[in-house]
């Protein structure tokens, strides 16, 4: 104890009126250490983000192409997109019936297998890397590629349906099934969510199930009142990202209608849209308005997400 | 909102049957799946002729003719475009292993002003669509001519714009105890070496994980290269698919397949050589 005093009076002995500043020295040069470290950071937010956003919102109220000047013509884009467009309206519709369509039934897949595979299978990895494949090559346009030609109407599904004497549709030719191959293409990719279910189902303690199976409750009862209600958090995660993906995709109705989104623009993603309308028609400022709409249908229904999670997800005390 | 309760009994109950069962249908859906994949690959095997006559997948007759025609197809040999997807990904995994681990150390272990404010400002660009800054990046670019060149795609990984990897690294280097930087500190380390040398090492498995997946998602990269590549001289593997379509006389199926399953190769190598990377990446960060 003494010696500890000791050398605290040395110290300050040596140096008193130094102290403070000597600590701001070091966090200063530790700040100009991380503003280096996170250099290219900043200049790729600034040059390749933030720029480009506050670019785009100006944009939006102009009627531009590369070859002419921007001329400001207020909330043209915007009123043009809802009022006049009848192509602008259809793609929403399109890529809002894909996102209803196929998110949840992609999740619902994804569950399923997750819930089969969780309970001391053998084989475990073996069955998760086969399922999760689709996901890895799903938006390469080689797949997309495929797609095309397996619902081309002399392709696979028809050749499968001939056996059985069924003379299908030609799928990606008529409007009536051409988006519901491409459903059936993000269905396909179930298995990034279903790995992330796998993860939130292994974090439910064994012993809920003991306790609820000496309680008597069954394999529906036990899904019920502890899975169900325990992977809410996760359900929502996947919920939310997969919305947010699927609200952009694009290869895969490029691809498959060849660049157009027919037939009848059956196939006219919002994203495959707005390329047509920026980089085929140069219609620039009318893109960037499209753009901001899509930003702000995401960020709503991010939000939305974020409200009715209230209501259904349930965080209790589960890490 | 939630999944429907109903399929899941279906789901459950044979399972309780026995392991055995359940494997079977595992594997039965497991096939359906996969399918598709497996008949291309076997329909690129196929002479012409008998690619829709045969929809089992067996061919009964082996043929490699559509890989030598669909590799001289296109105006280059599809070797070229092979090549031009590598330098573009190469450059793409290195810059983005680079730029992205500064930046995280950045923020897992110095301390700054406004740093919650930068950090914040990152995660907000994970959820940022791309198509909002497309159309001013295409100007820009084009106003600095460099359209046709492999500028515009590799100068956001330079720049550390693929922010998941980022927040991946961070979440990752959170982990690692402070005191071996405080240990290296006291050996008169500075922030650079403690960086390469302390912290890096440890990075292991976060680097790989941001290397499997920026290869695999510039591999497949498509709206970019659409954009930024309109020369078949600079055309990458995607673009170049691509055309197979517009040339499409439908007597291209074969060497078009043939030319698919080549470009998913290095996809299907990487995900064999790096699942285990792949599945803890998906598992904990919802990265795809």
């Amino acid at each position: 104890m003494a010696d500890s005093v000791a050398v605290k009076t040395r110290e300050t002995a040596i140096q008193p009126p130094q102290g403070g500043r000597r600590t701001s020295l070091r966090a200063r040069r530790e700040a100009r250490a991380a503003y280096l470290f996170l250099a290219p950071w900043f200049v790729g937010l600034l040059v390749i983000t933030i720029g480009p956003i506050v670019a785009s919102l100006y944009l939006s109220f102009t009627d531009y192409s590369l070859l002419k000047e921007a001329k400001w013509v207020g909330l043209d884009n915007y009123v043009k997109m809802f009022t006049q467009d009848e192509r602008f309206l259809a793609s929403l519709k399109v890529t809002t019936v894909y996102v209803v369509v196929s998110v949840p039934l992609q999740l619902a897949f994804a569950l399923g297998l997750a819930l089969v595979l969780d309970r001391g299978l053998r084989g475990l990895s073996f069955y998760r890397s086969i399922f999760y494949l689709p996901s890895l090559l799903g938006g390469s346009v080689a797949i997309a590629i495929l797609w095309r030609k397996v619902f081309g109407a002399d392709g696979l599904v028809n050749a499968v349906l001939s056996i059985f004497g069924i003379q299908g549709p030609g799928w990606v030719g008529d409007p009536d099934t051409a988006l519901g191959t491409l459903i059936l293409l993000h269905v396909w990719t179930f298995g990034a969510p279903m790995i992330i279910f796998l993860a939130g189902l292994r974090q439910i303690p064994a012993s809920y199930y003991e306790a609820a199976a000496v309680d008597g409750a069954g394999t529906l009862r036990q899904f019920r009142s502890i899975t169900l209600p325990l992977l809410t958090p996760i359900i929502f995660f996947n919920l939310v990202l997969e919305v947010i993906k699927s609200f952009q995709s694009f290869t895969q109705a490029f691809i498959v209608s060849n660049g157009k989104g027919g037939p009848a623009d059956s196939t006219l993603f919002y994203t495959l849209y707005l390329y047509l309308k920026g980089f085929k028609s140069y219609d620039m400022g009318y893109a960037a308005a499209m753009a901001w709409v899509l930003l702000l249908i995401i960020a709503a229904l991010t939000g939305v997400n974020f409200l009715a999670s209230k209501y259904w997800v349930f965080y209790g005390d589960t890490k | 909102m939630a999944t429907p309760s109903r399929p899941v009994p279906v789901l459950f109950r044979p399972l309780r049957g026995g392991p055995v069962v359940k494997h079977i249908l595992l594997i039965g859906f497991g096939l359906v799946m996969l399918y598709p994949l497996l008949w291309m690959i076997s329909s690129s095997l196929k002479p012409e002729e008998l690619i829709f006559r045969e929809p089992g997948l067996w061919p009964s007759q082996v043929t490699l003719k559509n890989y030598s025609e669909g590799w001289n197809a296109l105006k280059h040999p599809f070797g070229y475009y092979l090549w031009n997807s590598a330098v573009v990904t190469a450059i793409s995994v290195v810059a983005n292993l680079v730029a992205c681990s500064l930046a995280a150390y950045a923020f897992a272990r110095l301390n700054f002003p406004l740093k919650k404010l930068w950090f914040a400002i990152m995660l907000g660009t994970i959820m940022l669509p791309h198509h909002v800054v497309i159309v001013p990046q295409y100007i820009m670019f084009s106003k600095l001519d460099l359209i046709n060149t492999i500028w515009p795609l590799v100068m956001p990984k330079v720049l550390a714009t693929d922010a998941f990897f980022v927040f991946l690294m961070v979440q990752f280097i959170r982990t690692l105890p402070r005191e071996l930087d405080e240990a290296a500190e006291i050996d008169g380390a500075g922030y650079w070496r403690i960086f390469i040398r302390v912290v890096m090492p440890l990075c292991l498995p976060a680097l790989a994980t941001t290397a499997i997946f920026t290869f695999i998602w510039t591999w497949n990269d498509f709206l970019s290269q659409l954009l930024y590549l309109n020369n078949p001289d600079n055309f990458t593997v995607p673009v170049a698919l691509r055309t197979f379509l517009d040339a499409s006389s439908d007597s291209q199926w074969g060497p078009m397949f043939a030319m698919s399953i080549i470009a998913l190769g290095p996809i299907f190598g990487f995900f064999l050589a790096g699942q285990k990377y792949l599945i803890r990446g998906v598992a904990t960060t919802g990265l795809k």
